[in-house]
């Protein structure tokens, strides 16, 4: 089984709405010091399902990432979870495409690497979160496409993949290859081992340019871009929040008992 | 582009019916196609499709597209996506519509994959920018904490998938005219190829979660599932479900189909409890509308207390108990 995840280094997702600031112009967020990026929380899955497959199956894991020399770090941390190999798709032309942009890239390398029978995607970046590179980059390969999959199974050539709706799961059957999109219902990934982590550290993350992955400049060129964000703001929200008090924290819970009642 | 014309709603059929979010897109798309002077169309799938198609003119359909196949009538990523852009490629829609469902979610991205529109996915808000004429879509970013507005300049259609809610739905107009149009864009079973082998309906004891009157959420810091069970406690004295925040999911703690928030479910209750959870926008994001938010953390910077009415700082361990017990005594009045 030959799979190939697609990962996106991230802002970390956790930072407290109070600290959360953005800069308009250049659609940055700007991080509060000393908090680094991160791996993007279904990606993190889509790994981890990867290597559920390759501990059933064998096979090899092969991790893509578009981003700046930093999301080597992304990629290293997938390589301690069990992941094979790792390439950084890097070059000006690939900052800040849209969803089709960054598909494209992600399809050129693909397609450079051939033999999957598997690509993976996260169900939606934990940034921009626009929720389709992942069904775009399959009908750009023209492969079929799961989403939202809390499970994956393999057996005859076949995928059985459990998804996830509003009132329940879809069972799904689908060839090979496939894409498949991942959700968090798959569960929590993996902590890296020692050796994975050595292994990790040990590893050249190779990086691709457009020209490496025979990516055309048109198909880059932002003046084609399918969207473009045209603003940027951080909402603000503010309730008067009545604190209510008491003697003990079960007087305060007696009292809150007085108020809500009432309301319902 | 010059030849894309009119505002295309993709319809969903459930229990028979038009949807709740395909009546909210009509009221949507009629007033983005009044204030374009175009067409709303609208797409139906399903054996059953025709039916529904005077109804849809009622919500302000001026035509109403009707593929009646009985491959359609559960929903087949392949088979929608193939019906989908075959109308799309035929009436060239410059606006297309899809609810934020479990259809559009899946629909949309592929959709859009195939024709090389510009999407824009769980929207809160759509318009039109009076000069530019082009659609203008608002949709939360990096976990809600921002929102971005996006435009497609050429690629079309322009897309989008709207958020249940936002828009109140279309009122019903029994004297509208308008056009039931076939589709005869059968669909061929061996573009099927990924195939569904079985739905599985969680059944739920109780209330439903998303028609819950109050809901009682708990966040990671409840610490087990053991606890998840005093809030279980307090929701059944006051009739109403339990909900669990993404991390609380992920531990097992509560099963993922009570997630609240952007990836799961959209509640709004009368009153909505949240215990030892931060207040995520991803999570705020399943509970803003509703009526009044009570807060339980132990934490006094915590968002939750920006965004709830009534809270307490403490520990919700010792808070909850009382709470549960008193309003059993004055709901036992
Ligand atoms: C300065 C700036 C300007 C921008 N301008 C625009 C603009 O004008 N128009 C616009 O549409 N967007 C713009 N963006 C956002 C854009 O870059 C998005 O990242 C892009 O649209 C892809 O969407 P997404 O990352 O939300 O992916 P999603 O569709 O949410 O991602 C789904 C999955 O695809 C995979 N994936 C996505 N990105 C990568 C990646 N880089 N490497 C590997 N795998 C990946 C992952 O598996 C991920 O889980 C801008 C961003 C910046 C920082
Ligand atoms: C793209 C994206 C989508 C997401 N979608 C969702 C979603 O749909 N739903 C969702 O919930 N999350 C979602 N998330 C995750 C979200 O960002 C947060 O990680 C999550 O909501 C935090 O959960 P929490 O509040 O339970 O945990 P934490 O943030 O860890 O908060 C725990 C809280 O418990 C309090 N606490 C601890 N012990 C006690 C005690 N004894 N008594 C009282 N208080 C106590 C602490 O003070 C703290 O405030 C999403 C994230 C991303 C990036």
């Amino acid at each position: 089984m030959n799979t190939i995840v697609c990962v996106k280094q991230v802002p970390d997702p956790e930072i407290p709405p109070a600290k959360f600031k953005i800069d308009p112009e250049t659609k940055k967020v700007i991080p509060p010091a000393g908090v680094p990026p991160v791996i993007s929380v279904y990606d993190e899955r889509a790994v981890e399902a990867a290597c559920r497959l390759k501990d059933k199956h064998k096979g090899k894991i092969t991790v893509i990432s578009m981003g700046s020399g930093k999301a080597s770090d992304v990629i290293k941390h997938t390589i301690s979870m069990g992941a094979d190999e790792g390439f950084l798709l890097e070059d000006q032309a690939f900052e800040n495409l849209d969803s089709f942009g960054t598909a494209y890239v992600l399809a050129k390398a693909i397609q450079k690497i051939g033999g999957y029978d598997l690509v993976l995607c996260g169900r939606q970046a934990a940034d921009w979160g626009a929720g389709q590179v992942g069904s775009i980059l399959a009908e750009i390969l023209g492969i079929p496409v799961v989403t939202l999959a809390c499970d994956i199974q393999a057996a005859d050539k076949k995928f059985r993949v459990k998804r996830t709706v509003k009132d329940g799961f879809e069972v799904l059957e689908a060839p090979m290859p496939s894409l498949v999109t991942v959700s968090s219902e798959i569960g929590l990934p993996r902590l890296p081992g020692g050796v994975g982590l050595m292994l990790a550290r040990k590893k050249q993350i190779p990086v691709w340019k457009a020209q490496d992955i025979g990516a055309e400049a048109s198909q880059l060129d932002k003046a084609n871009a399918h969207t473009e964000i045209t603003g940027l703001s951080v909402p603000t929200r503010k309730t008067e929040c009545e604190m209510v008090t008491g003697g003990t924290p079960g007087e305060a819970g007696v009292n809150l008992a007085e108020k809500i009642s009432k309301l319902i | 582009m010059g030849s894309h014309k009119g505002v295309l709603v993709c319809g969903e059929i459930a229990e028979g019916k038009l949807s709740p979010i395909t009546i909210e897109l009509l009221g949507a798309g009629r007033k983005l196609a009044s204030e374009l002077d175009e067409d709303l169309s609208t797409l139906l799938m399903g054996s059953k499709a025709g039916g529904l198609g005077q109804d849809a003119i009622a919500y302000g359909a001026d035509k109403v597209y009707v593929a009646e196949d009985s491959l359609l009538d559960d929903y087949n990523s392949d088979a929608y996506t193939r019906v989908a852009a075959d109308l799309c490629q035929k009436v060239l829609p410059s606006i297309m519509l899809l609810g934020h469902t479990d259809v559009g979610c899946d629909l949309a991205p592929r959709l859009n994959g195939r024709l090389g529109g510009g999407l824009a996915m769980d929207c809160l808000a759509i318009s039109i920018d009076p000069a530019t004429k082009l659609l203008v879509s608002t949709r939360p970013v990096f976990g809600g904490n921002a929102h971005a507005t996006m435009v497609s300049k050429s690629a079309r259609p322009q897309m989008a998938t709207l958020r249940l809610k936002v828009v109140p739905p279309a009122e019903r107009n029994d004297s509208r005219q308008g056009q039931v149009i076939p589709f005869e864009g059968k669909v061929d079973p061996s573009a099927v190829k990924v195939k569904v082998v079985d739905r599985i309906k969680e059944e739920v004891e109780g209330v439903k979660l998303e028609d819950a009157e109050v809901v009682v959420s708990g966040g990671r810091g409840i610490g087990n599932a053991q606890n998840f069970g005093m809030l279980r406690e307090l929701a059944n004295i006051l009739g109403g479900a339990v909900g669990a925040t993404r991390p609380a999911c992920d531990e097992g703690w509560a099963p993922t189909r009570l997630q609240v928030g952007q990836s799961g479910k959209v509640v709004s209750p009368k009153l909505y409890v949240a215990v030892a959870l931060s207040g995520a926008m991803s999570h705020i994001a399943g509970c803003l509308g509703s009526k009044v938010i009570v807060a339980i953390n132990k934490d006094k910077e915590a968002n939750i207390f920006n965004v709830a009415h009534f809270g307490i700082v403490g520990d919700y361990k010792e808070v909850l108990p009382a709470l549960t017990a008193k309003l059993k005594e004055l709901k036992s009045k």
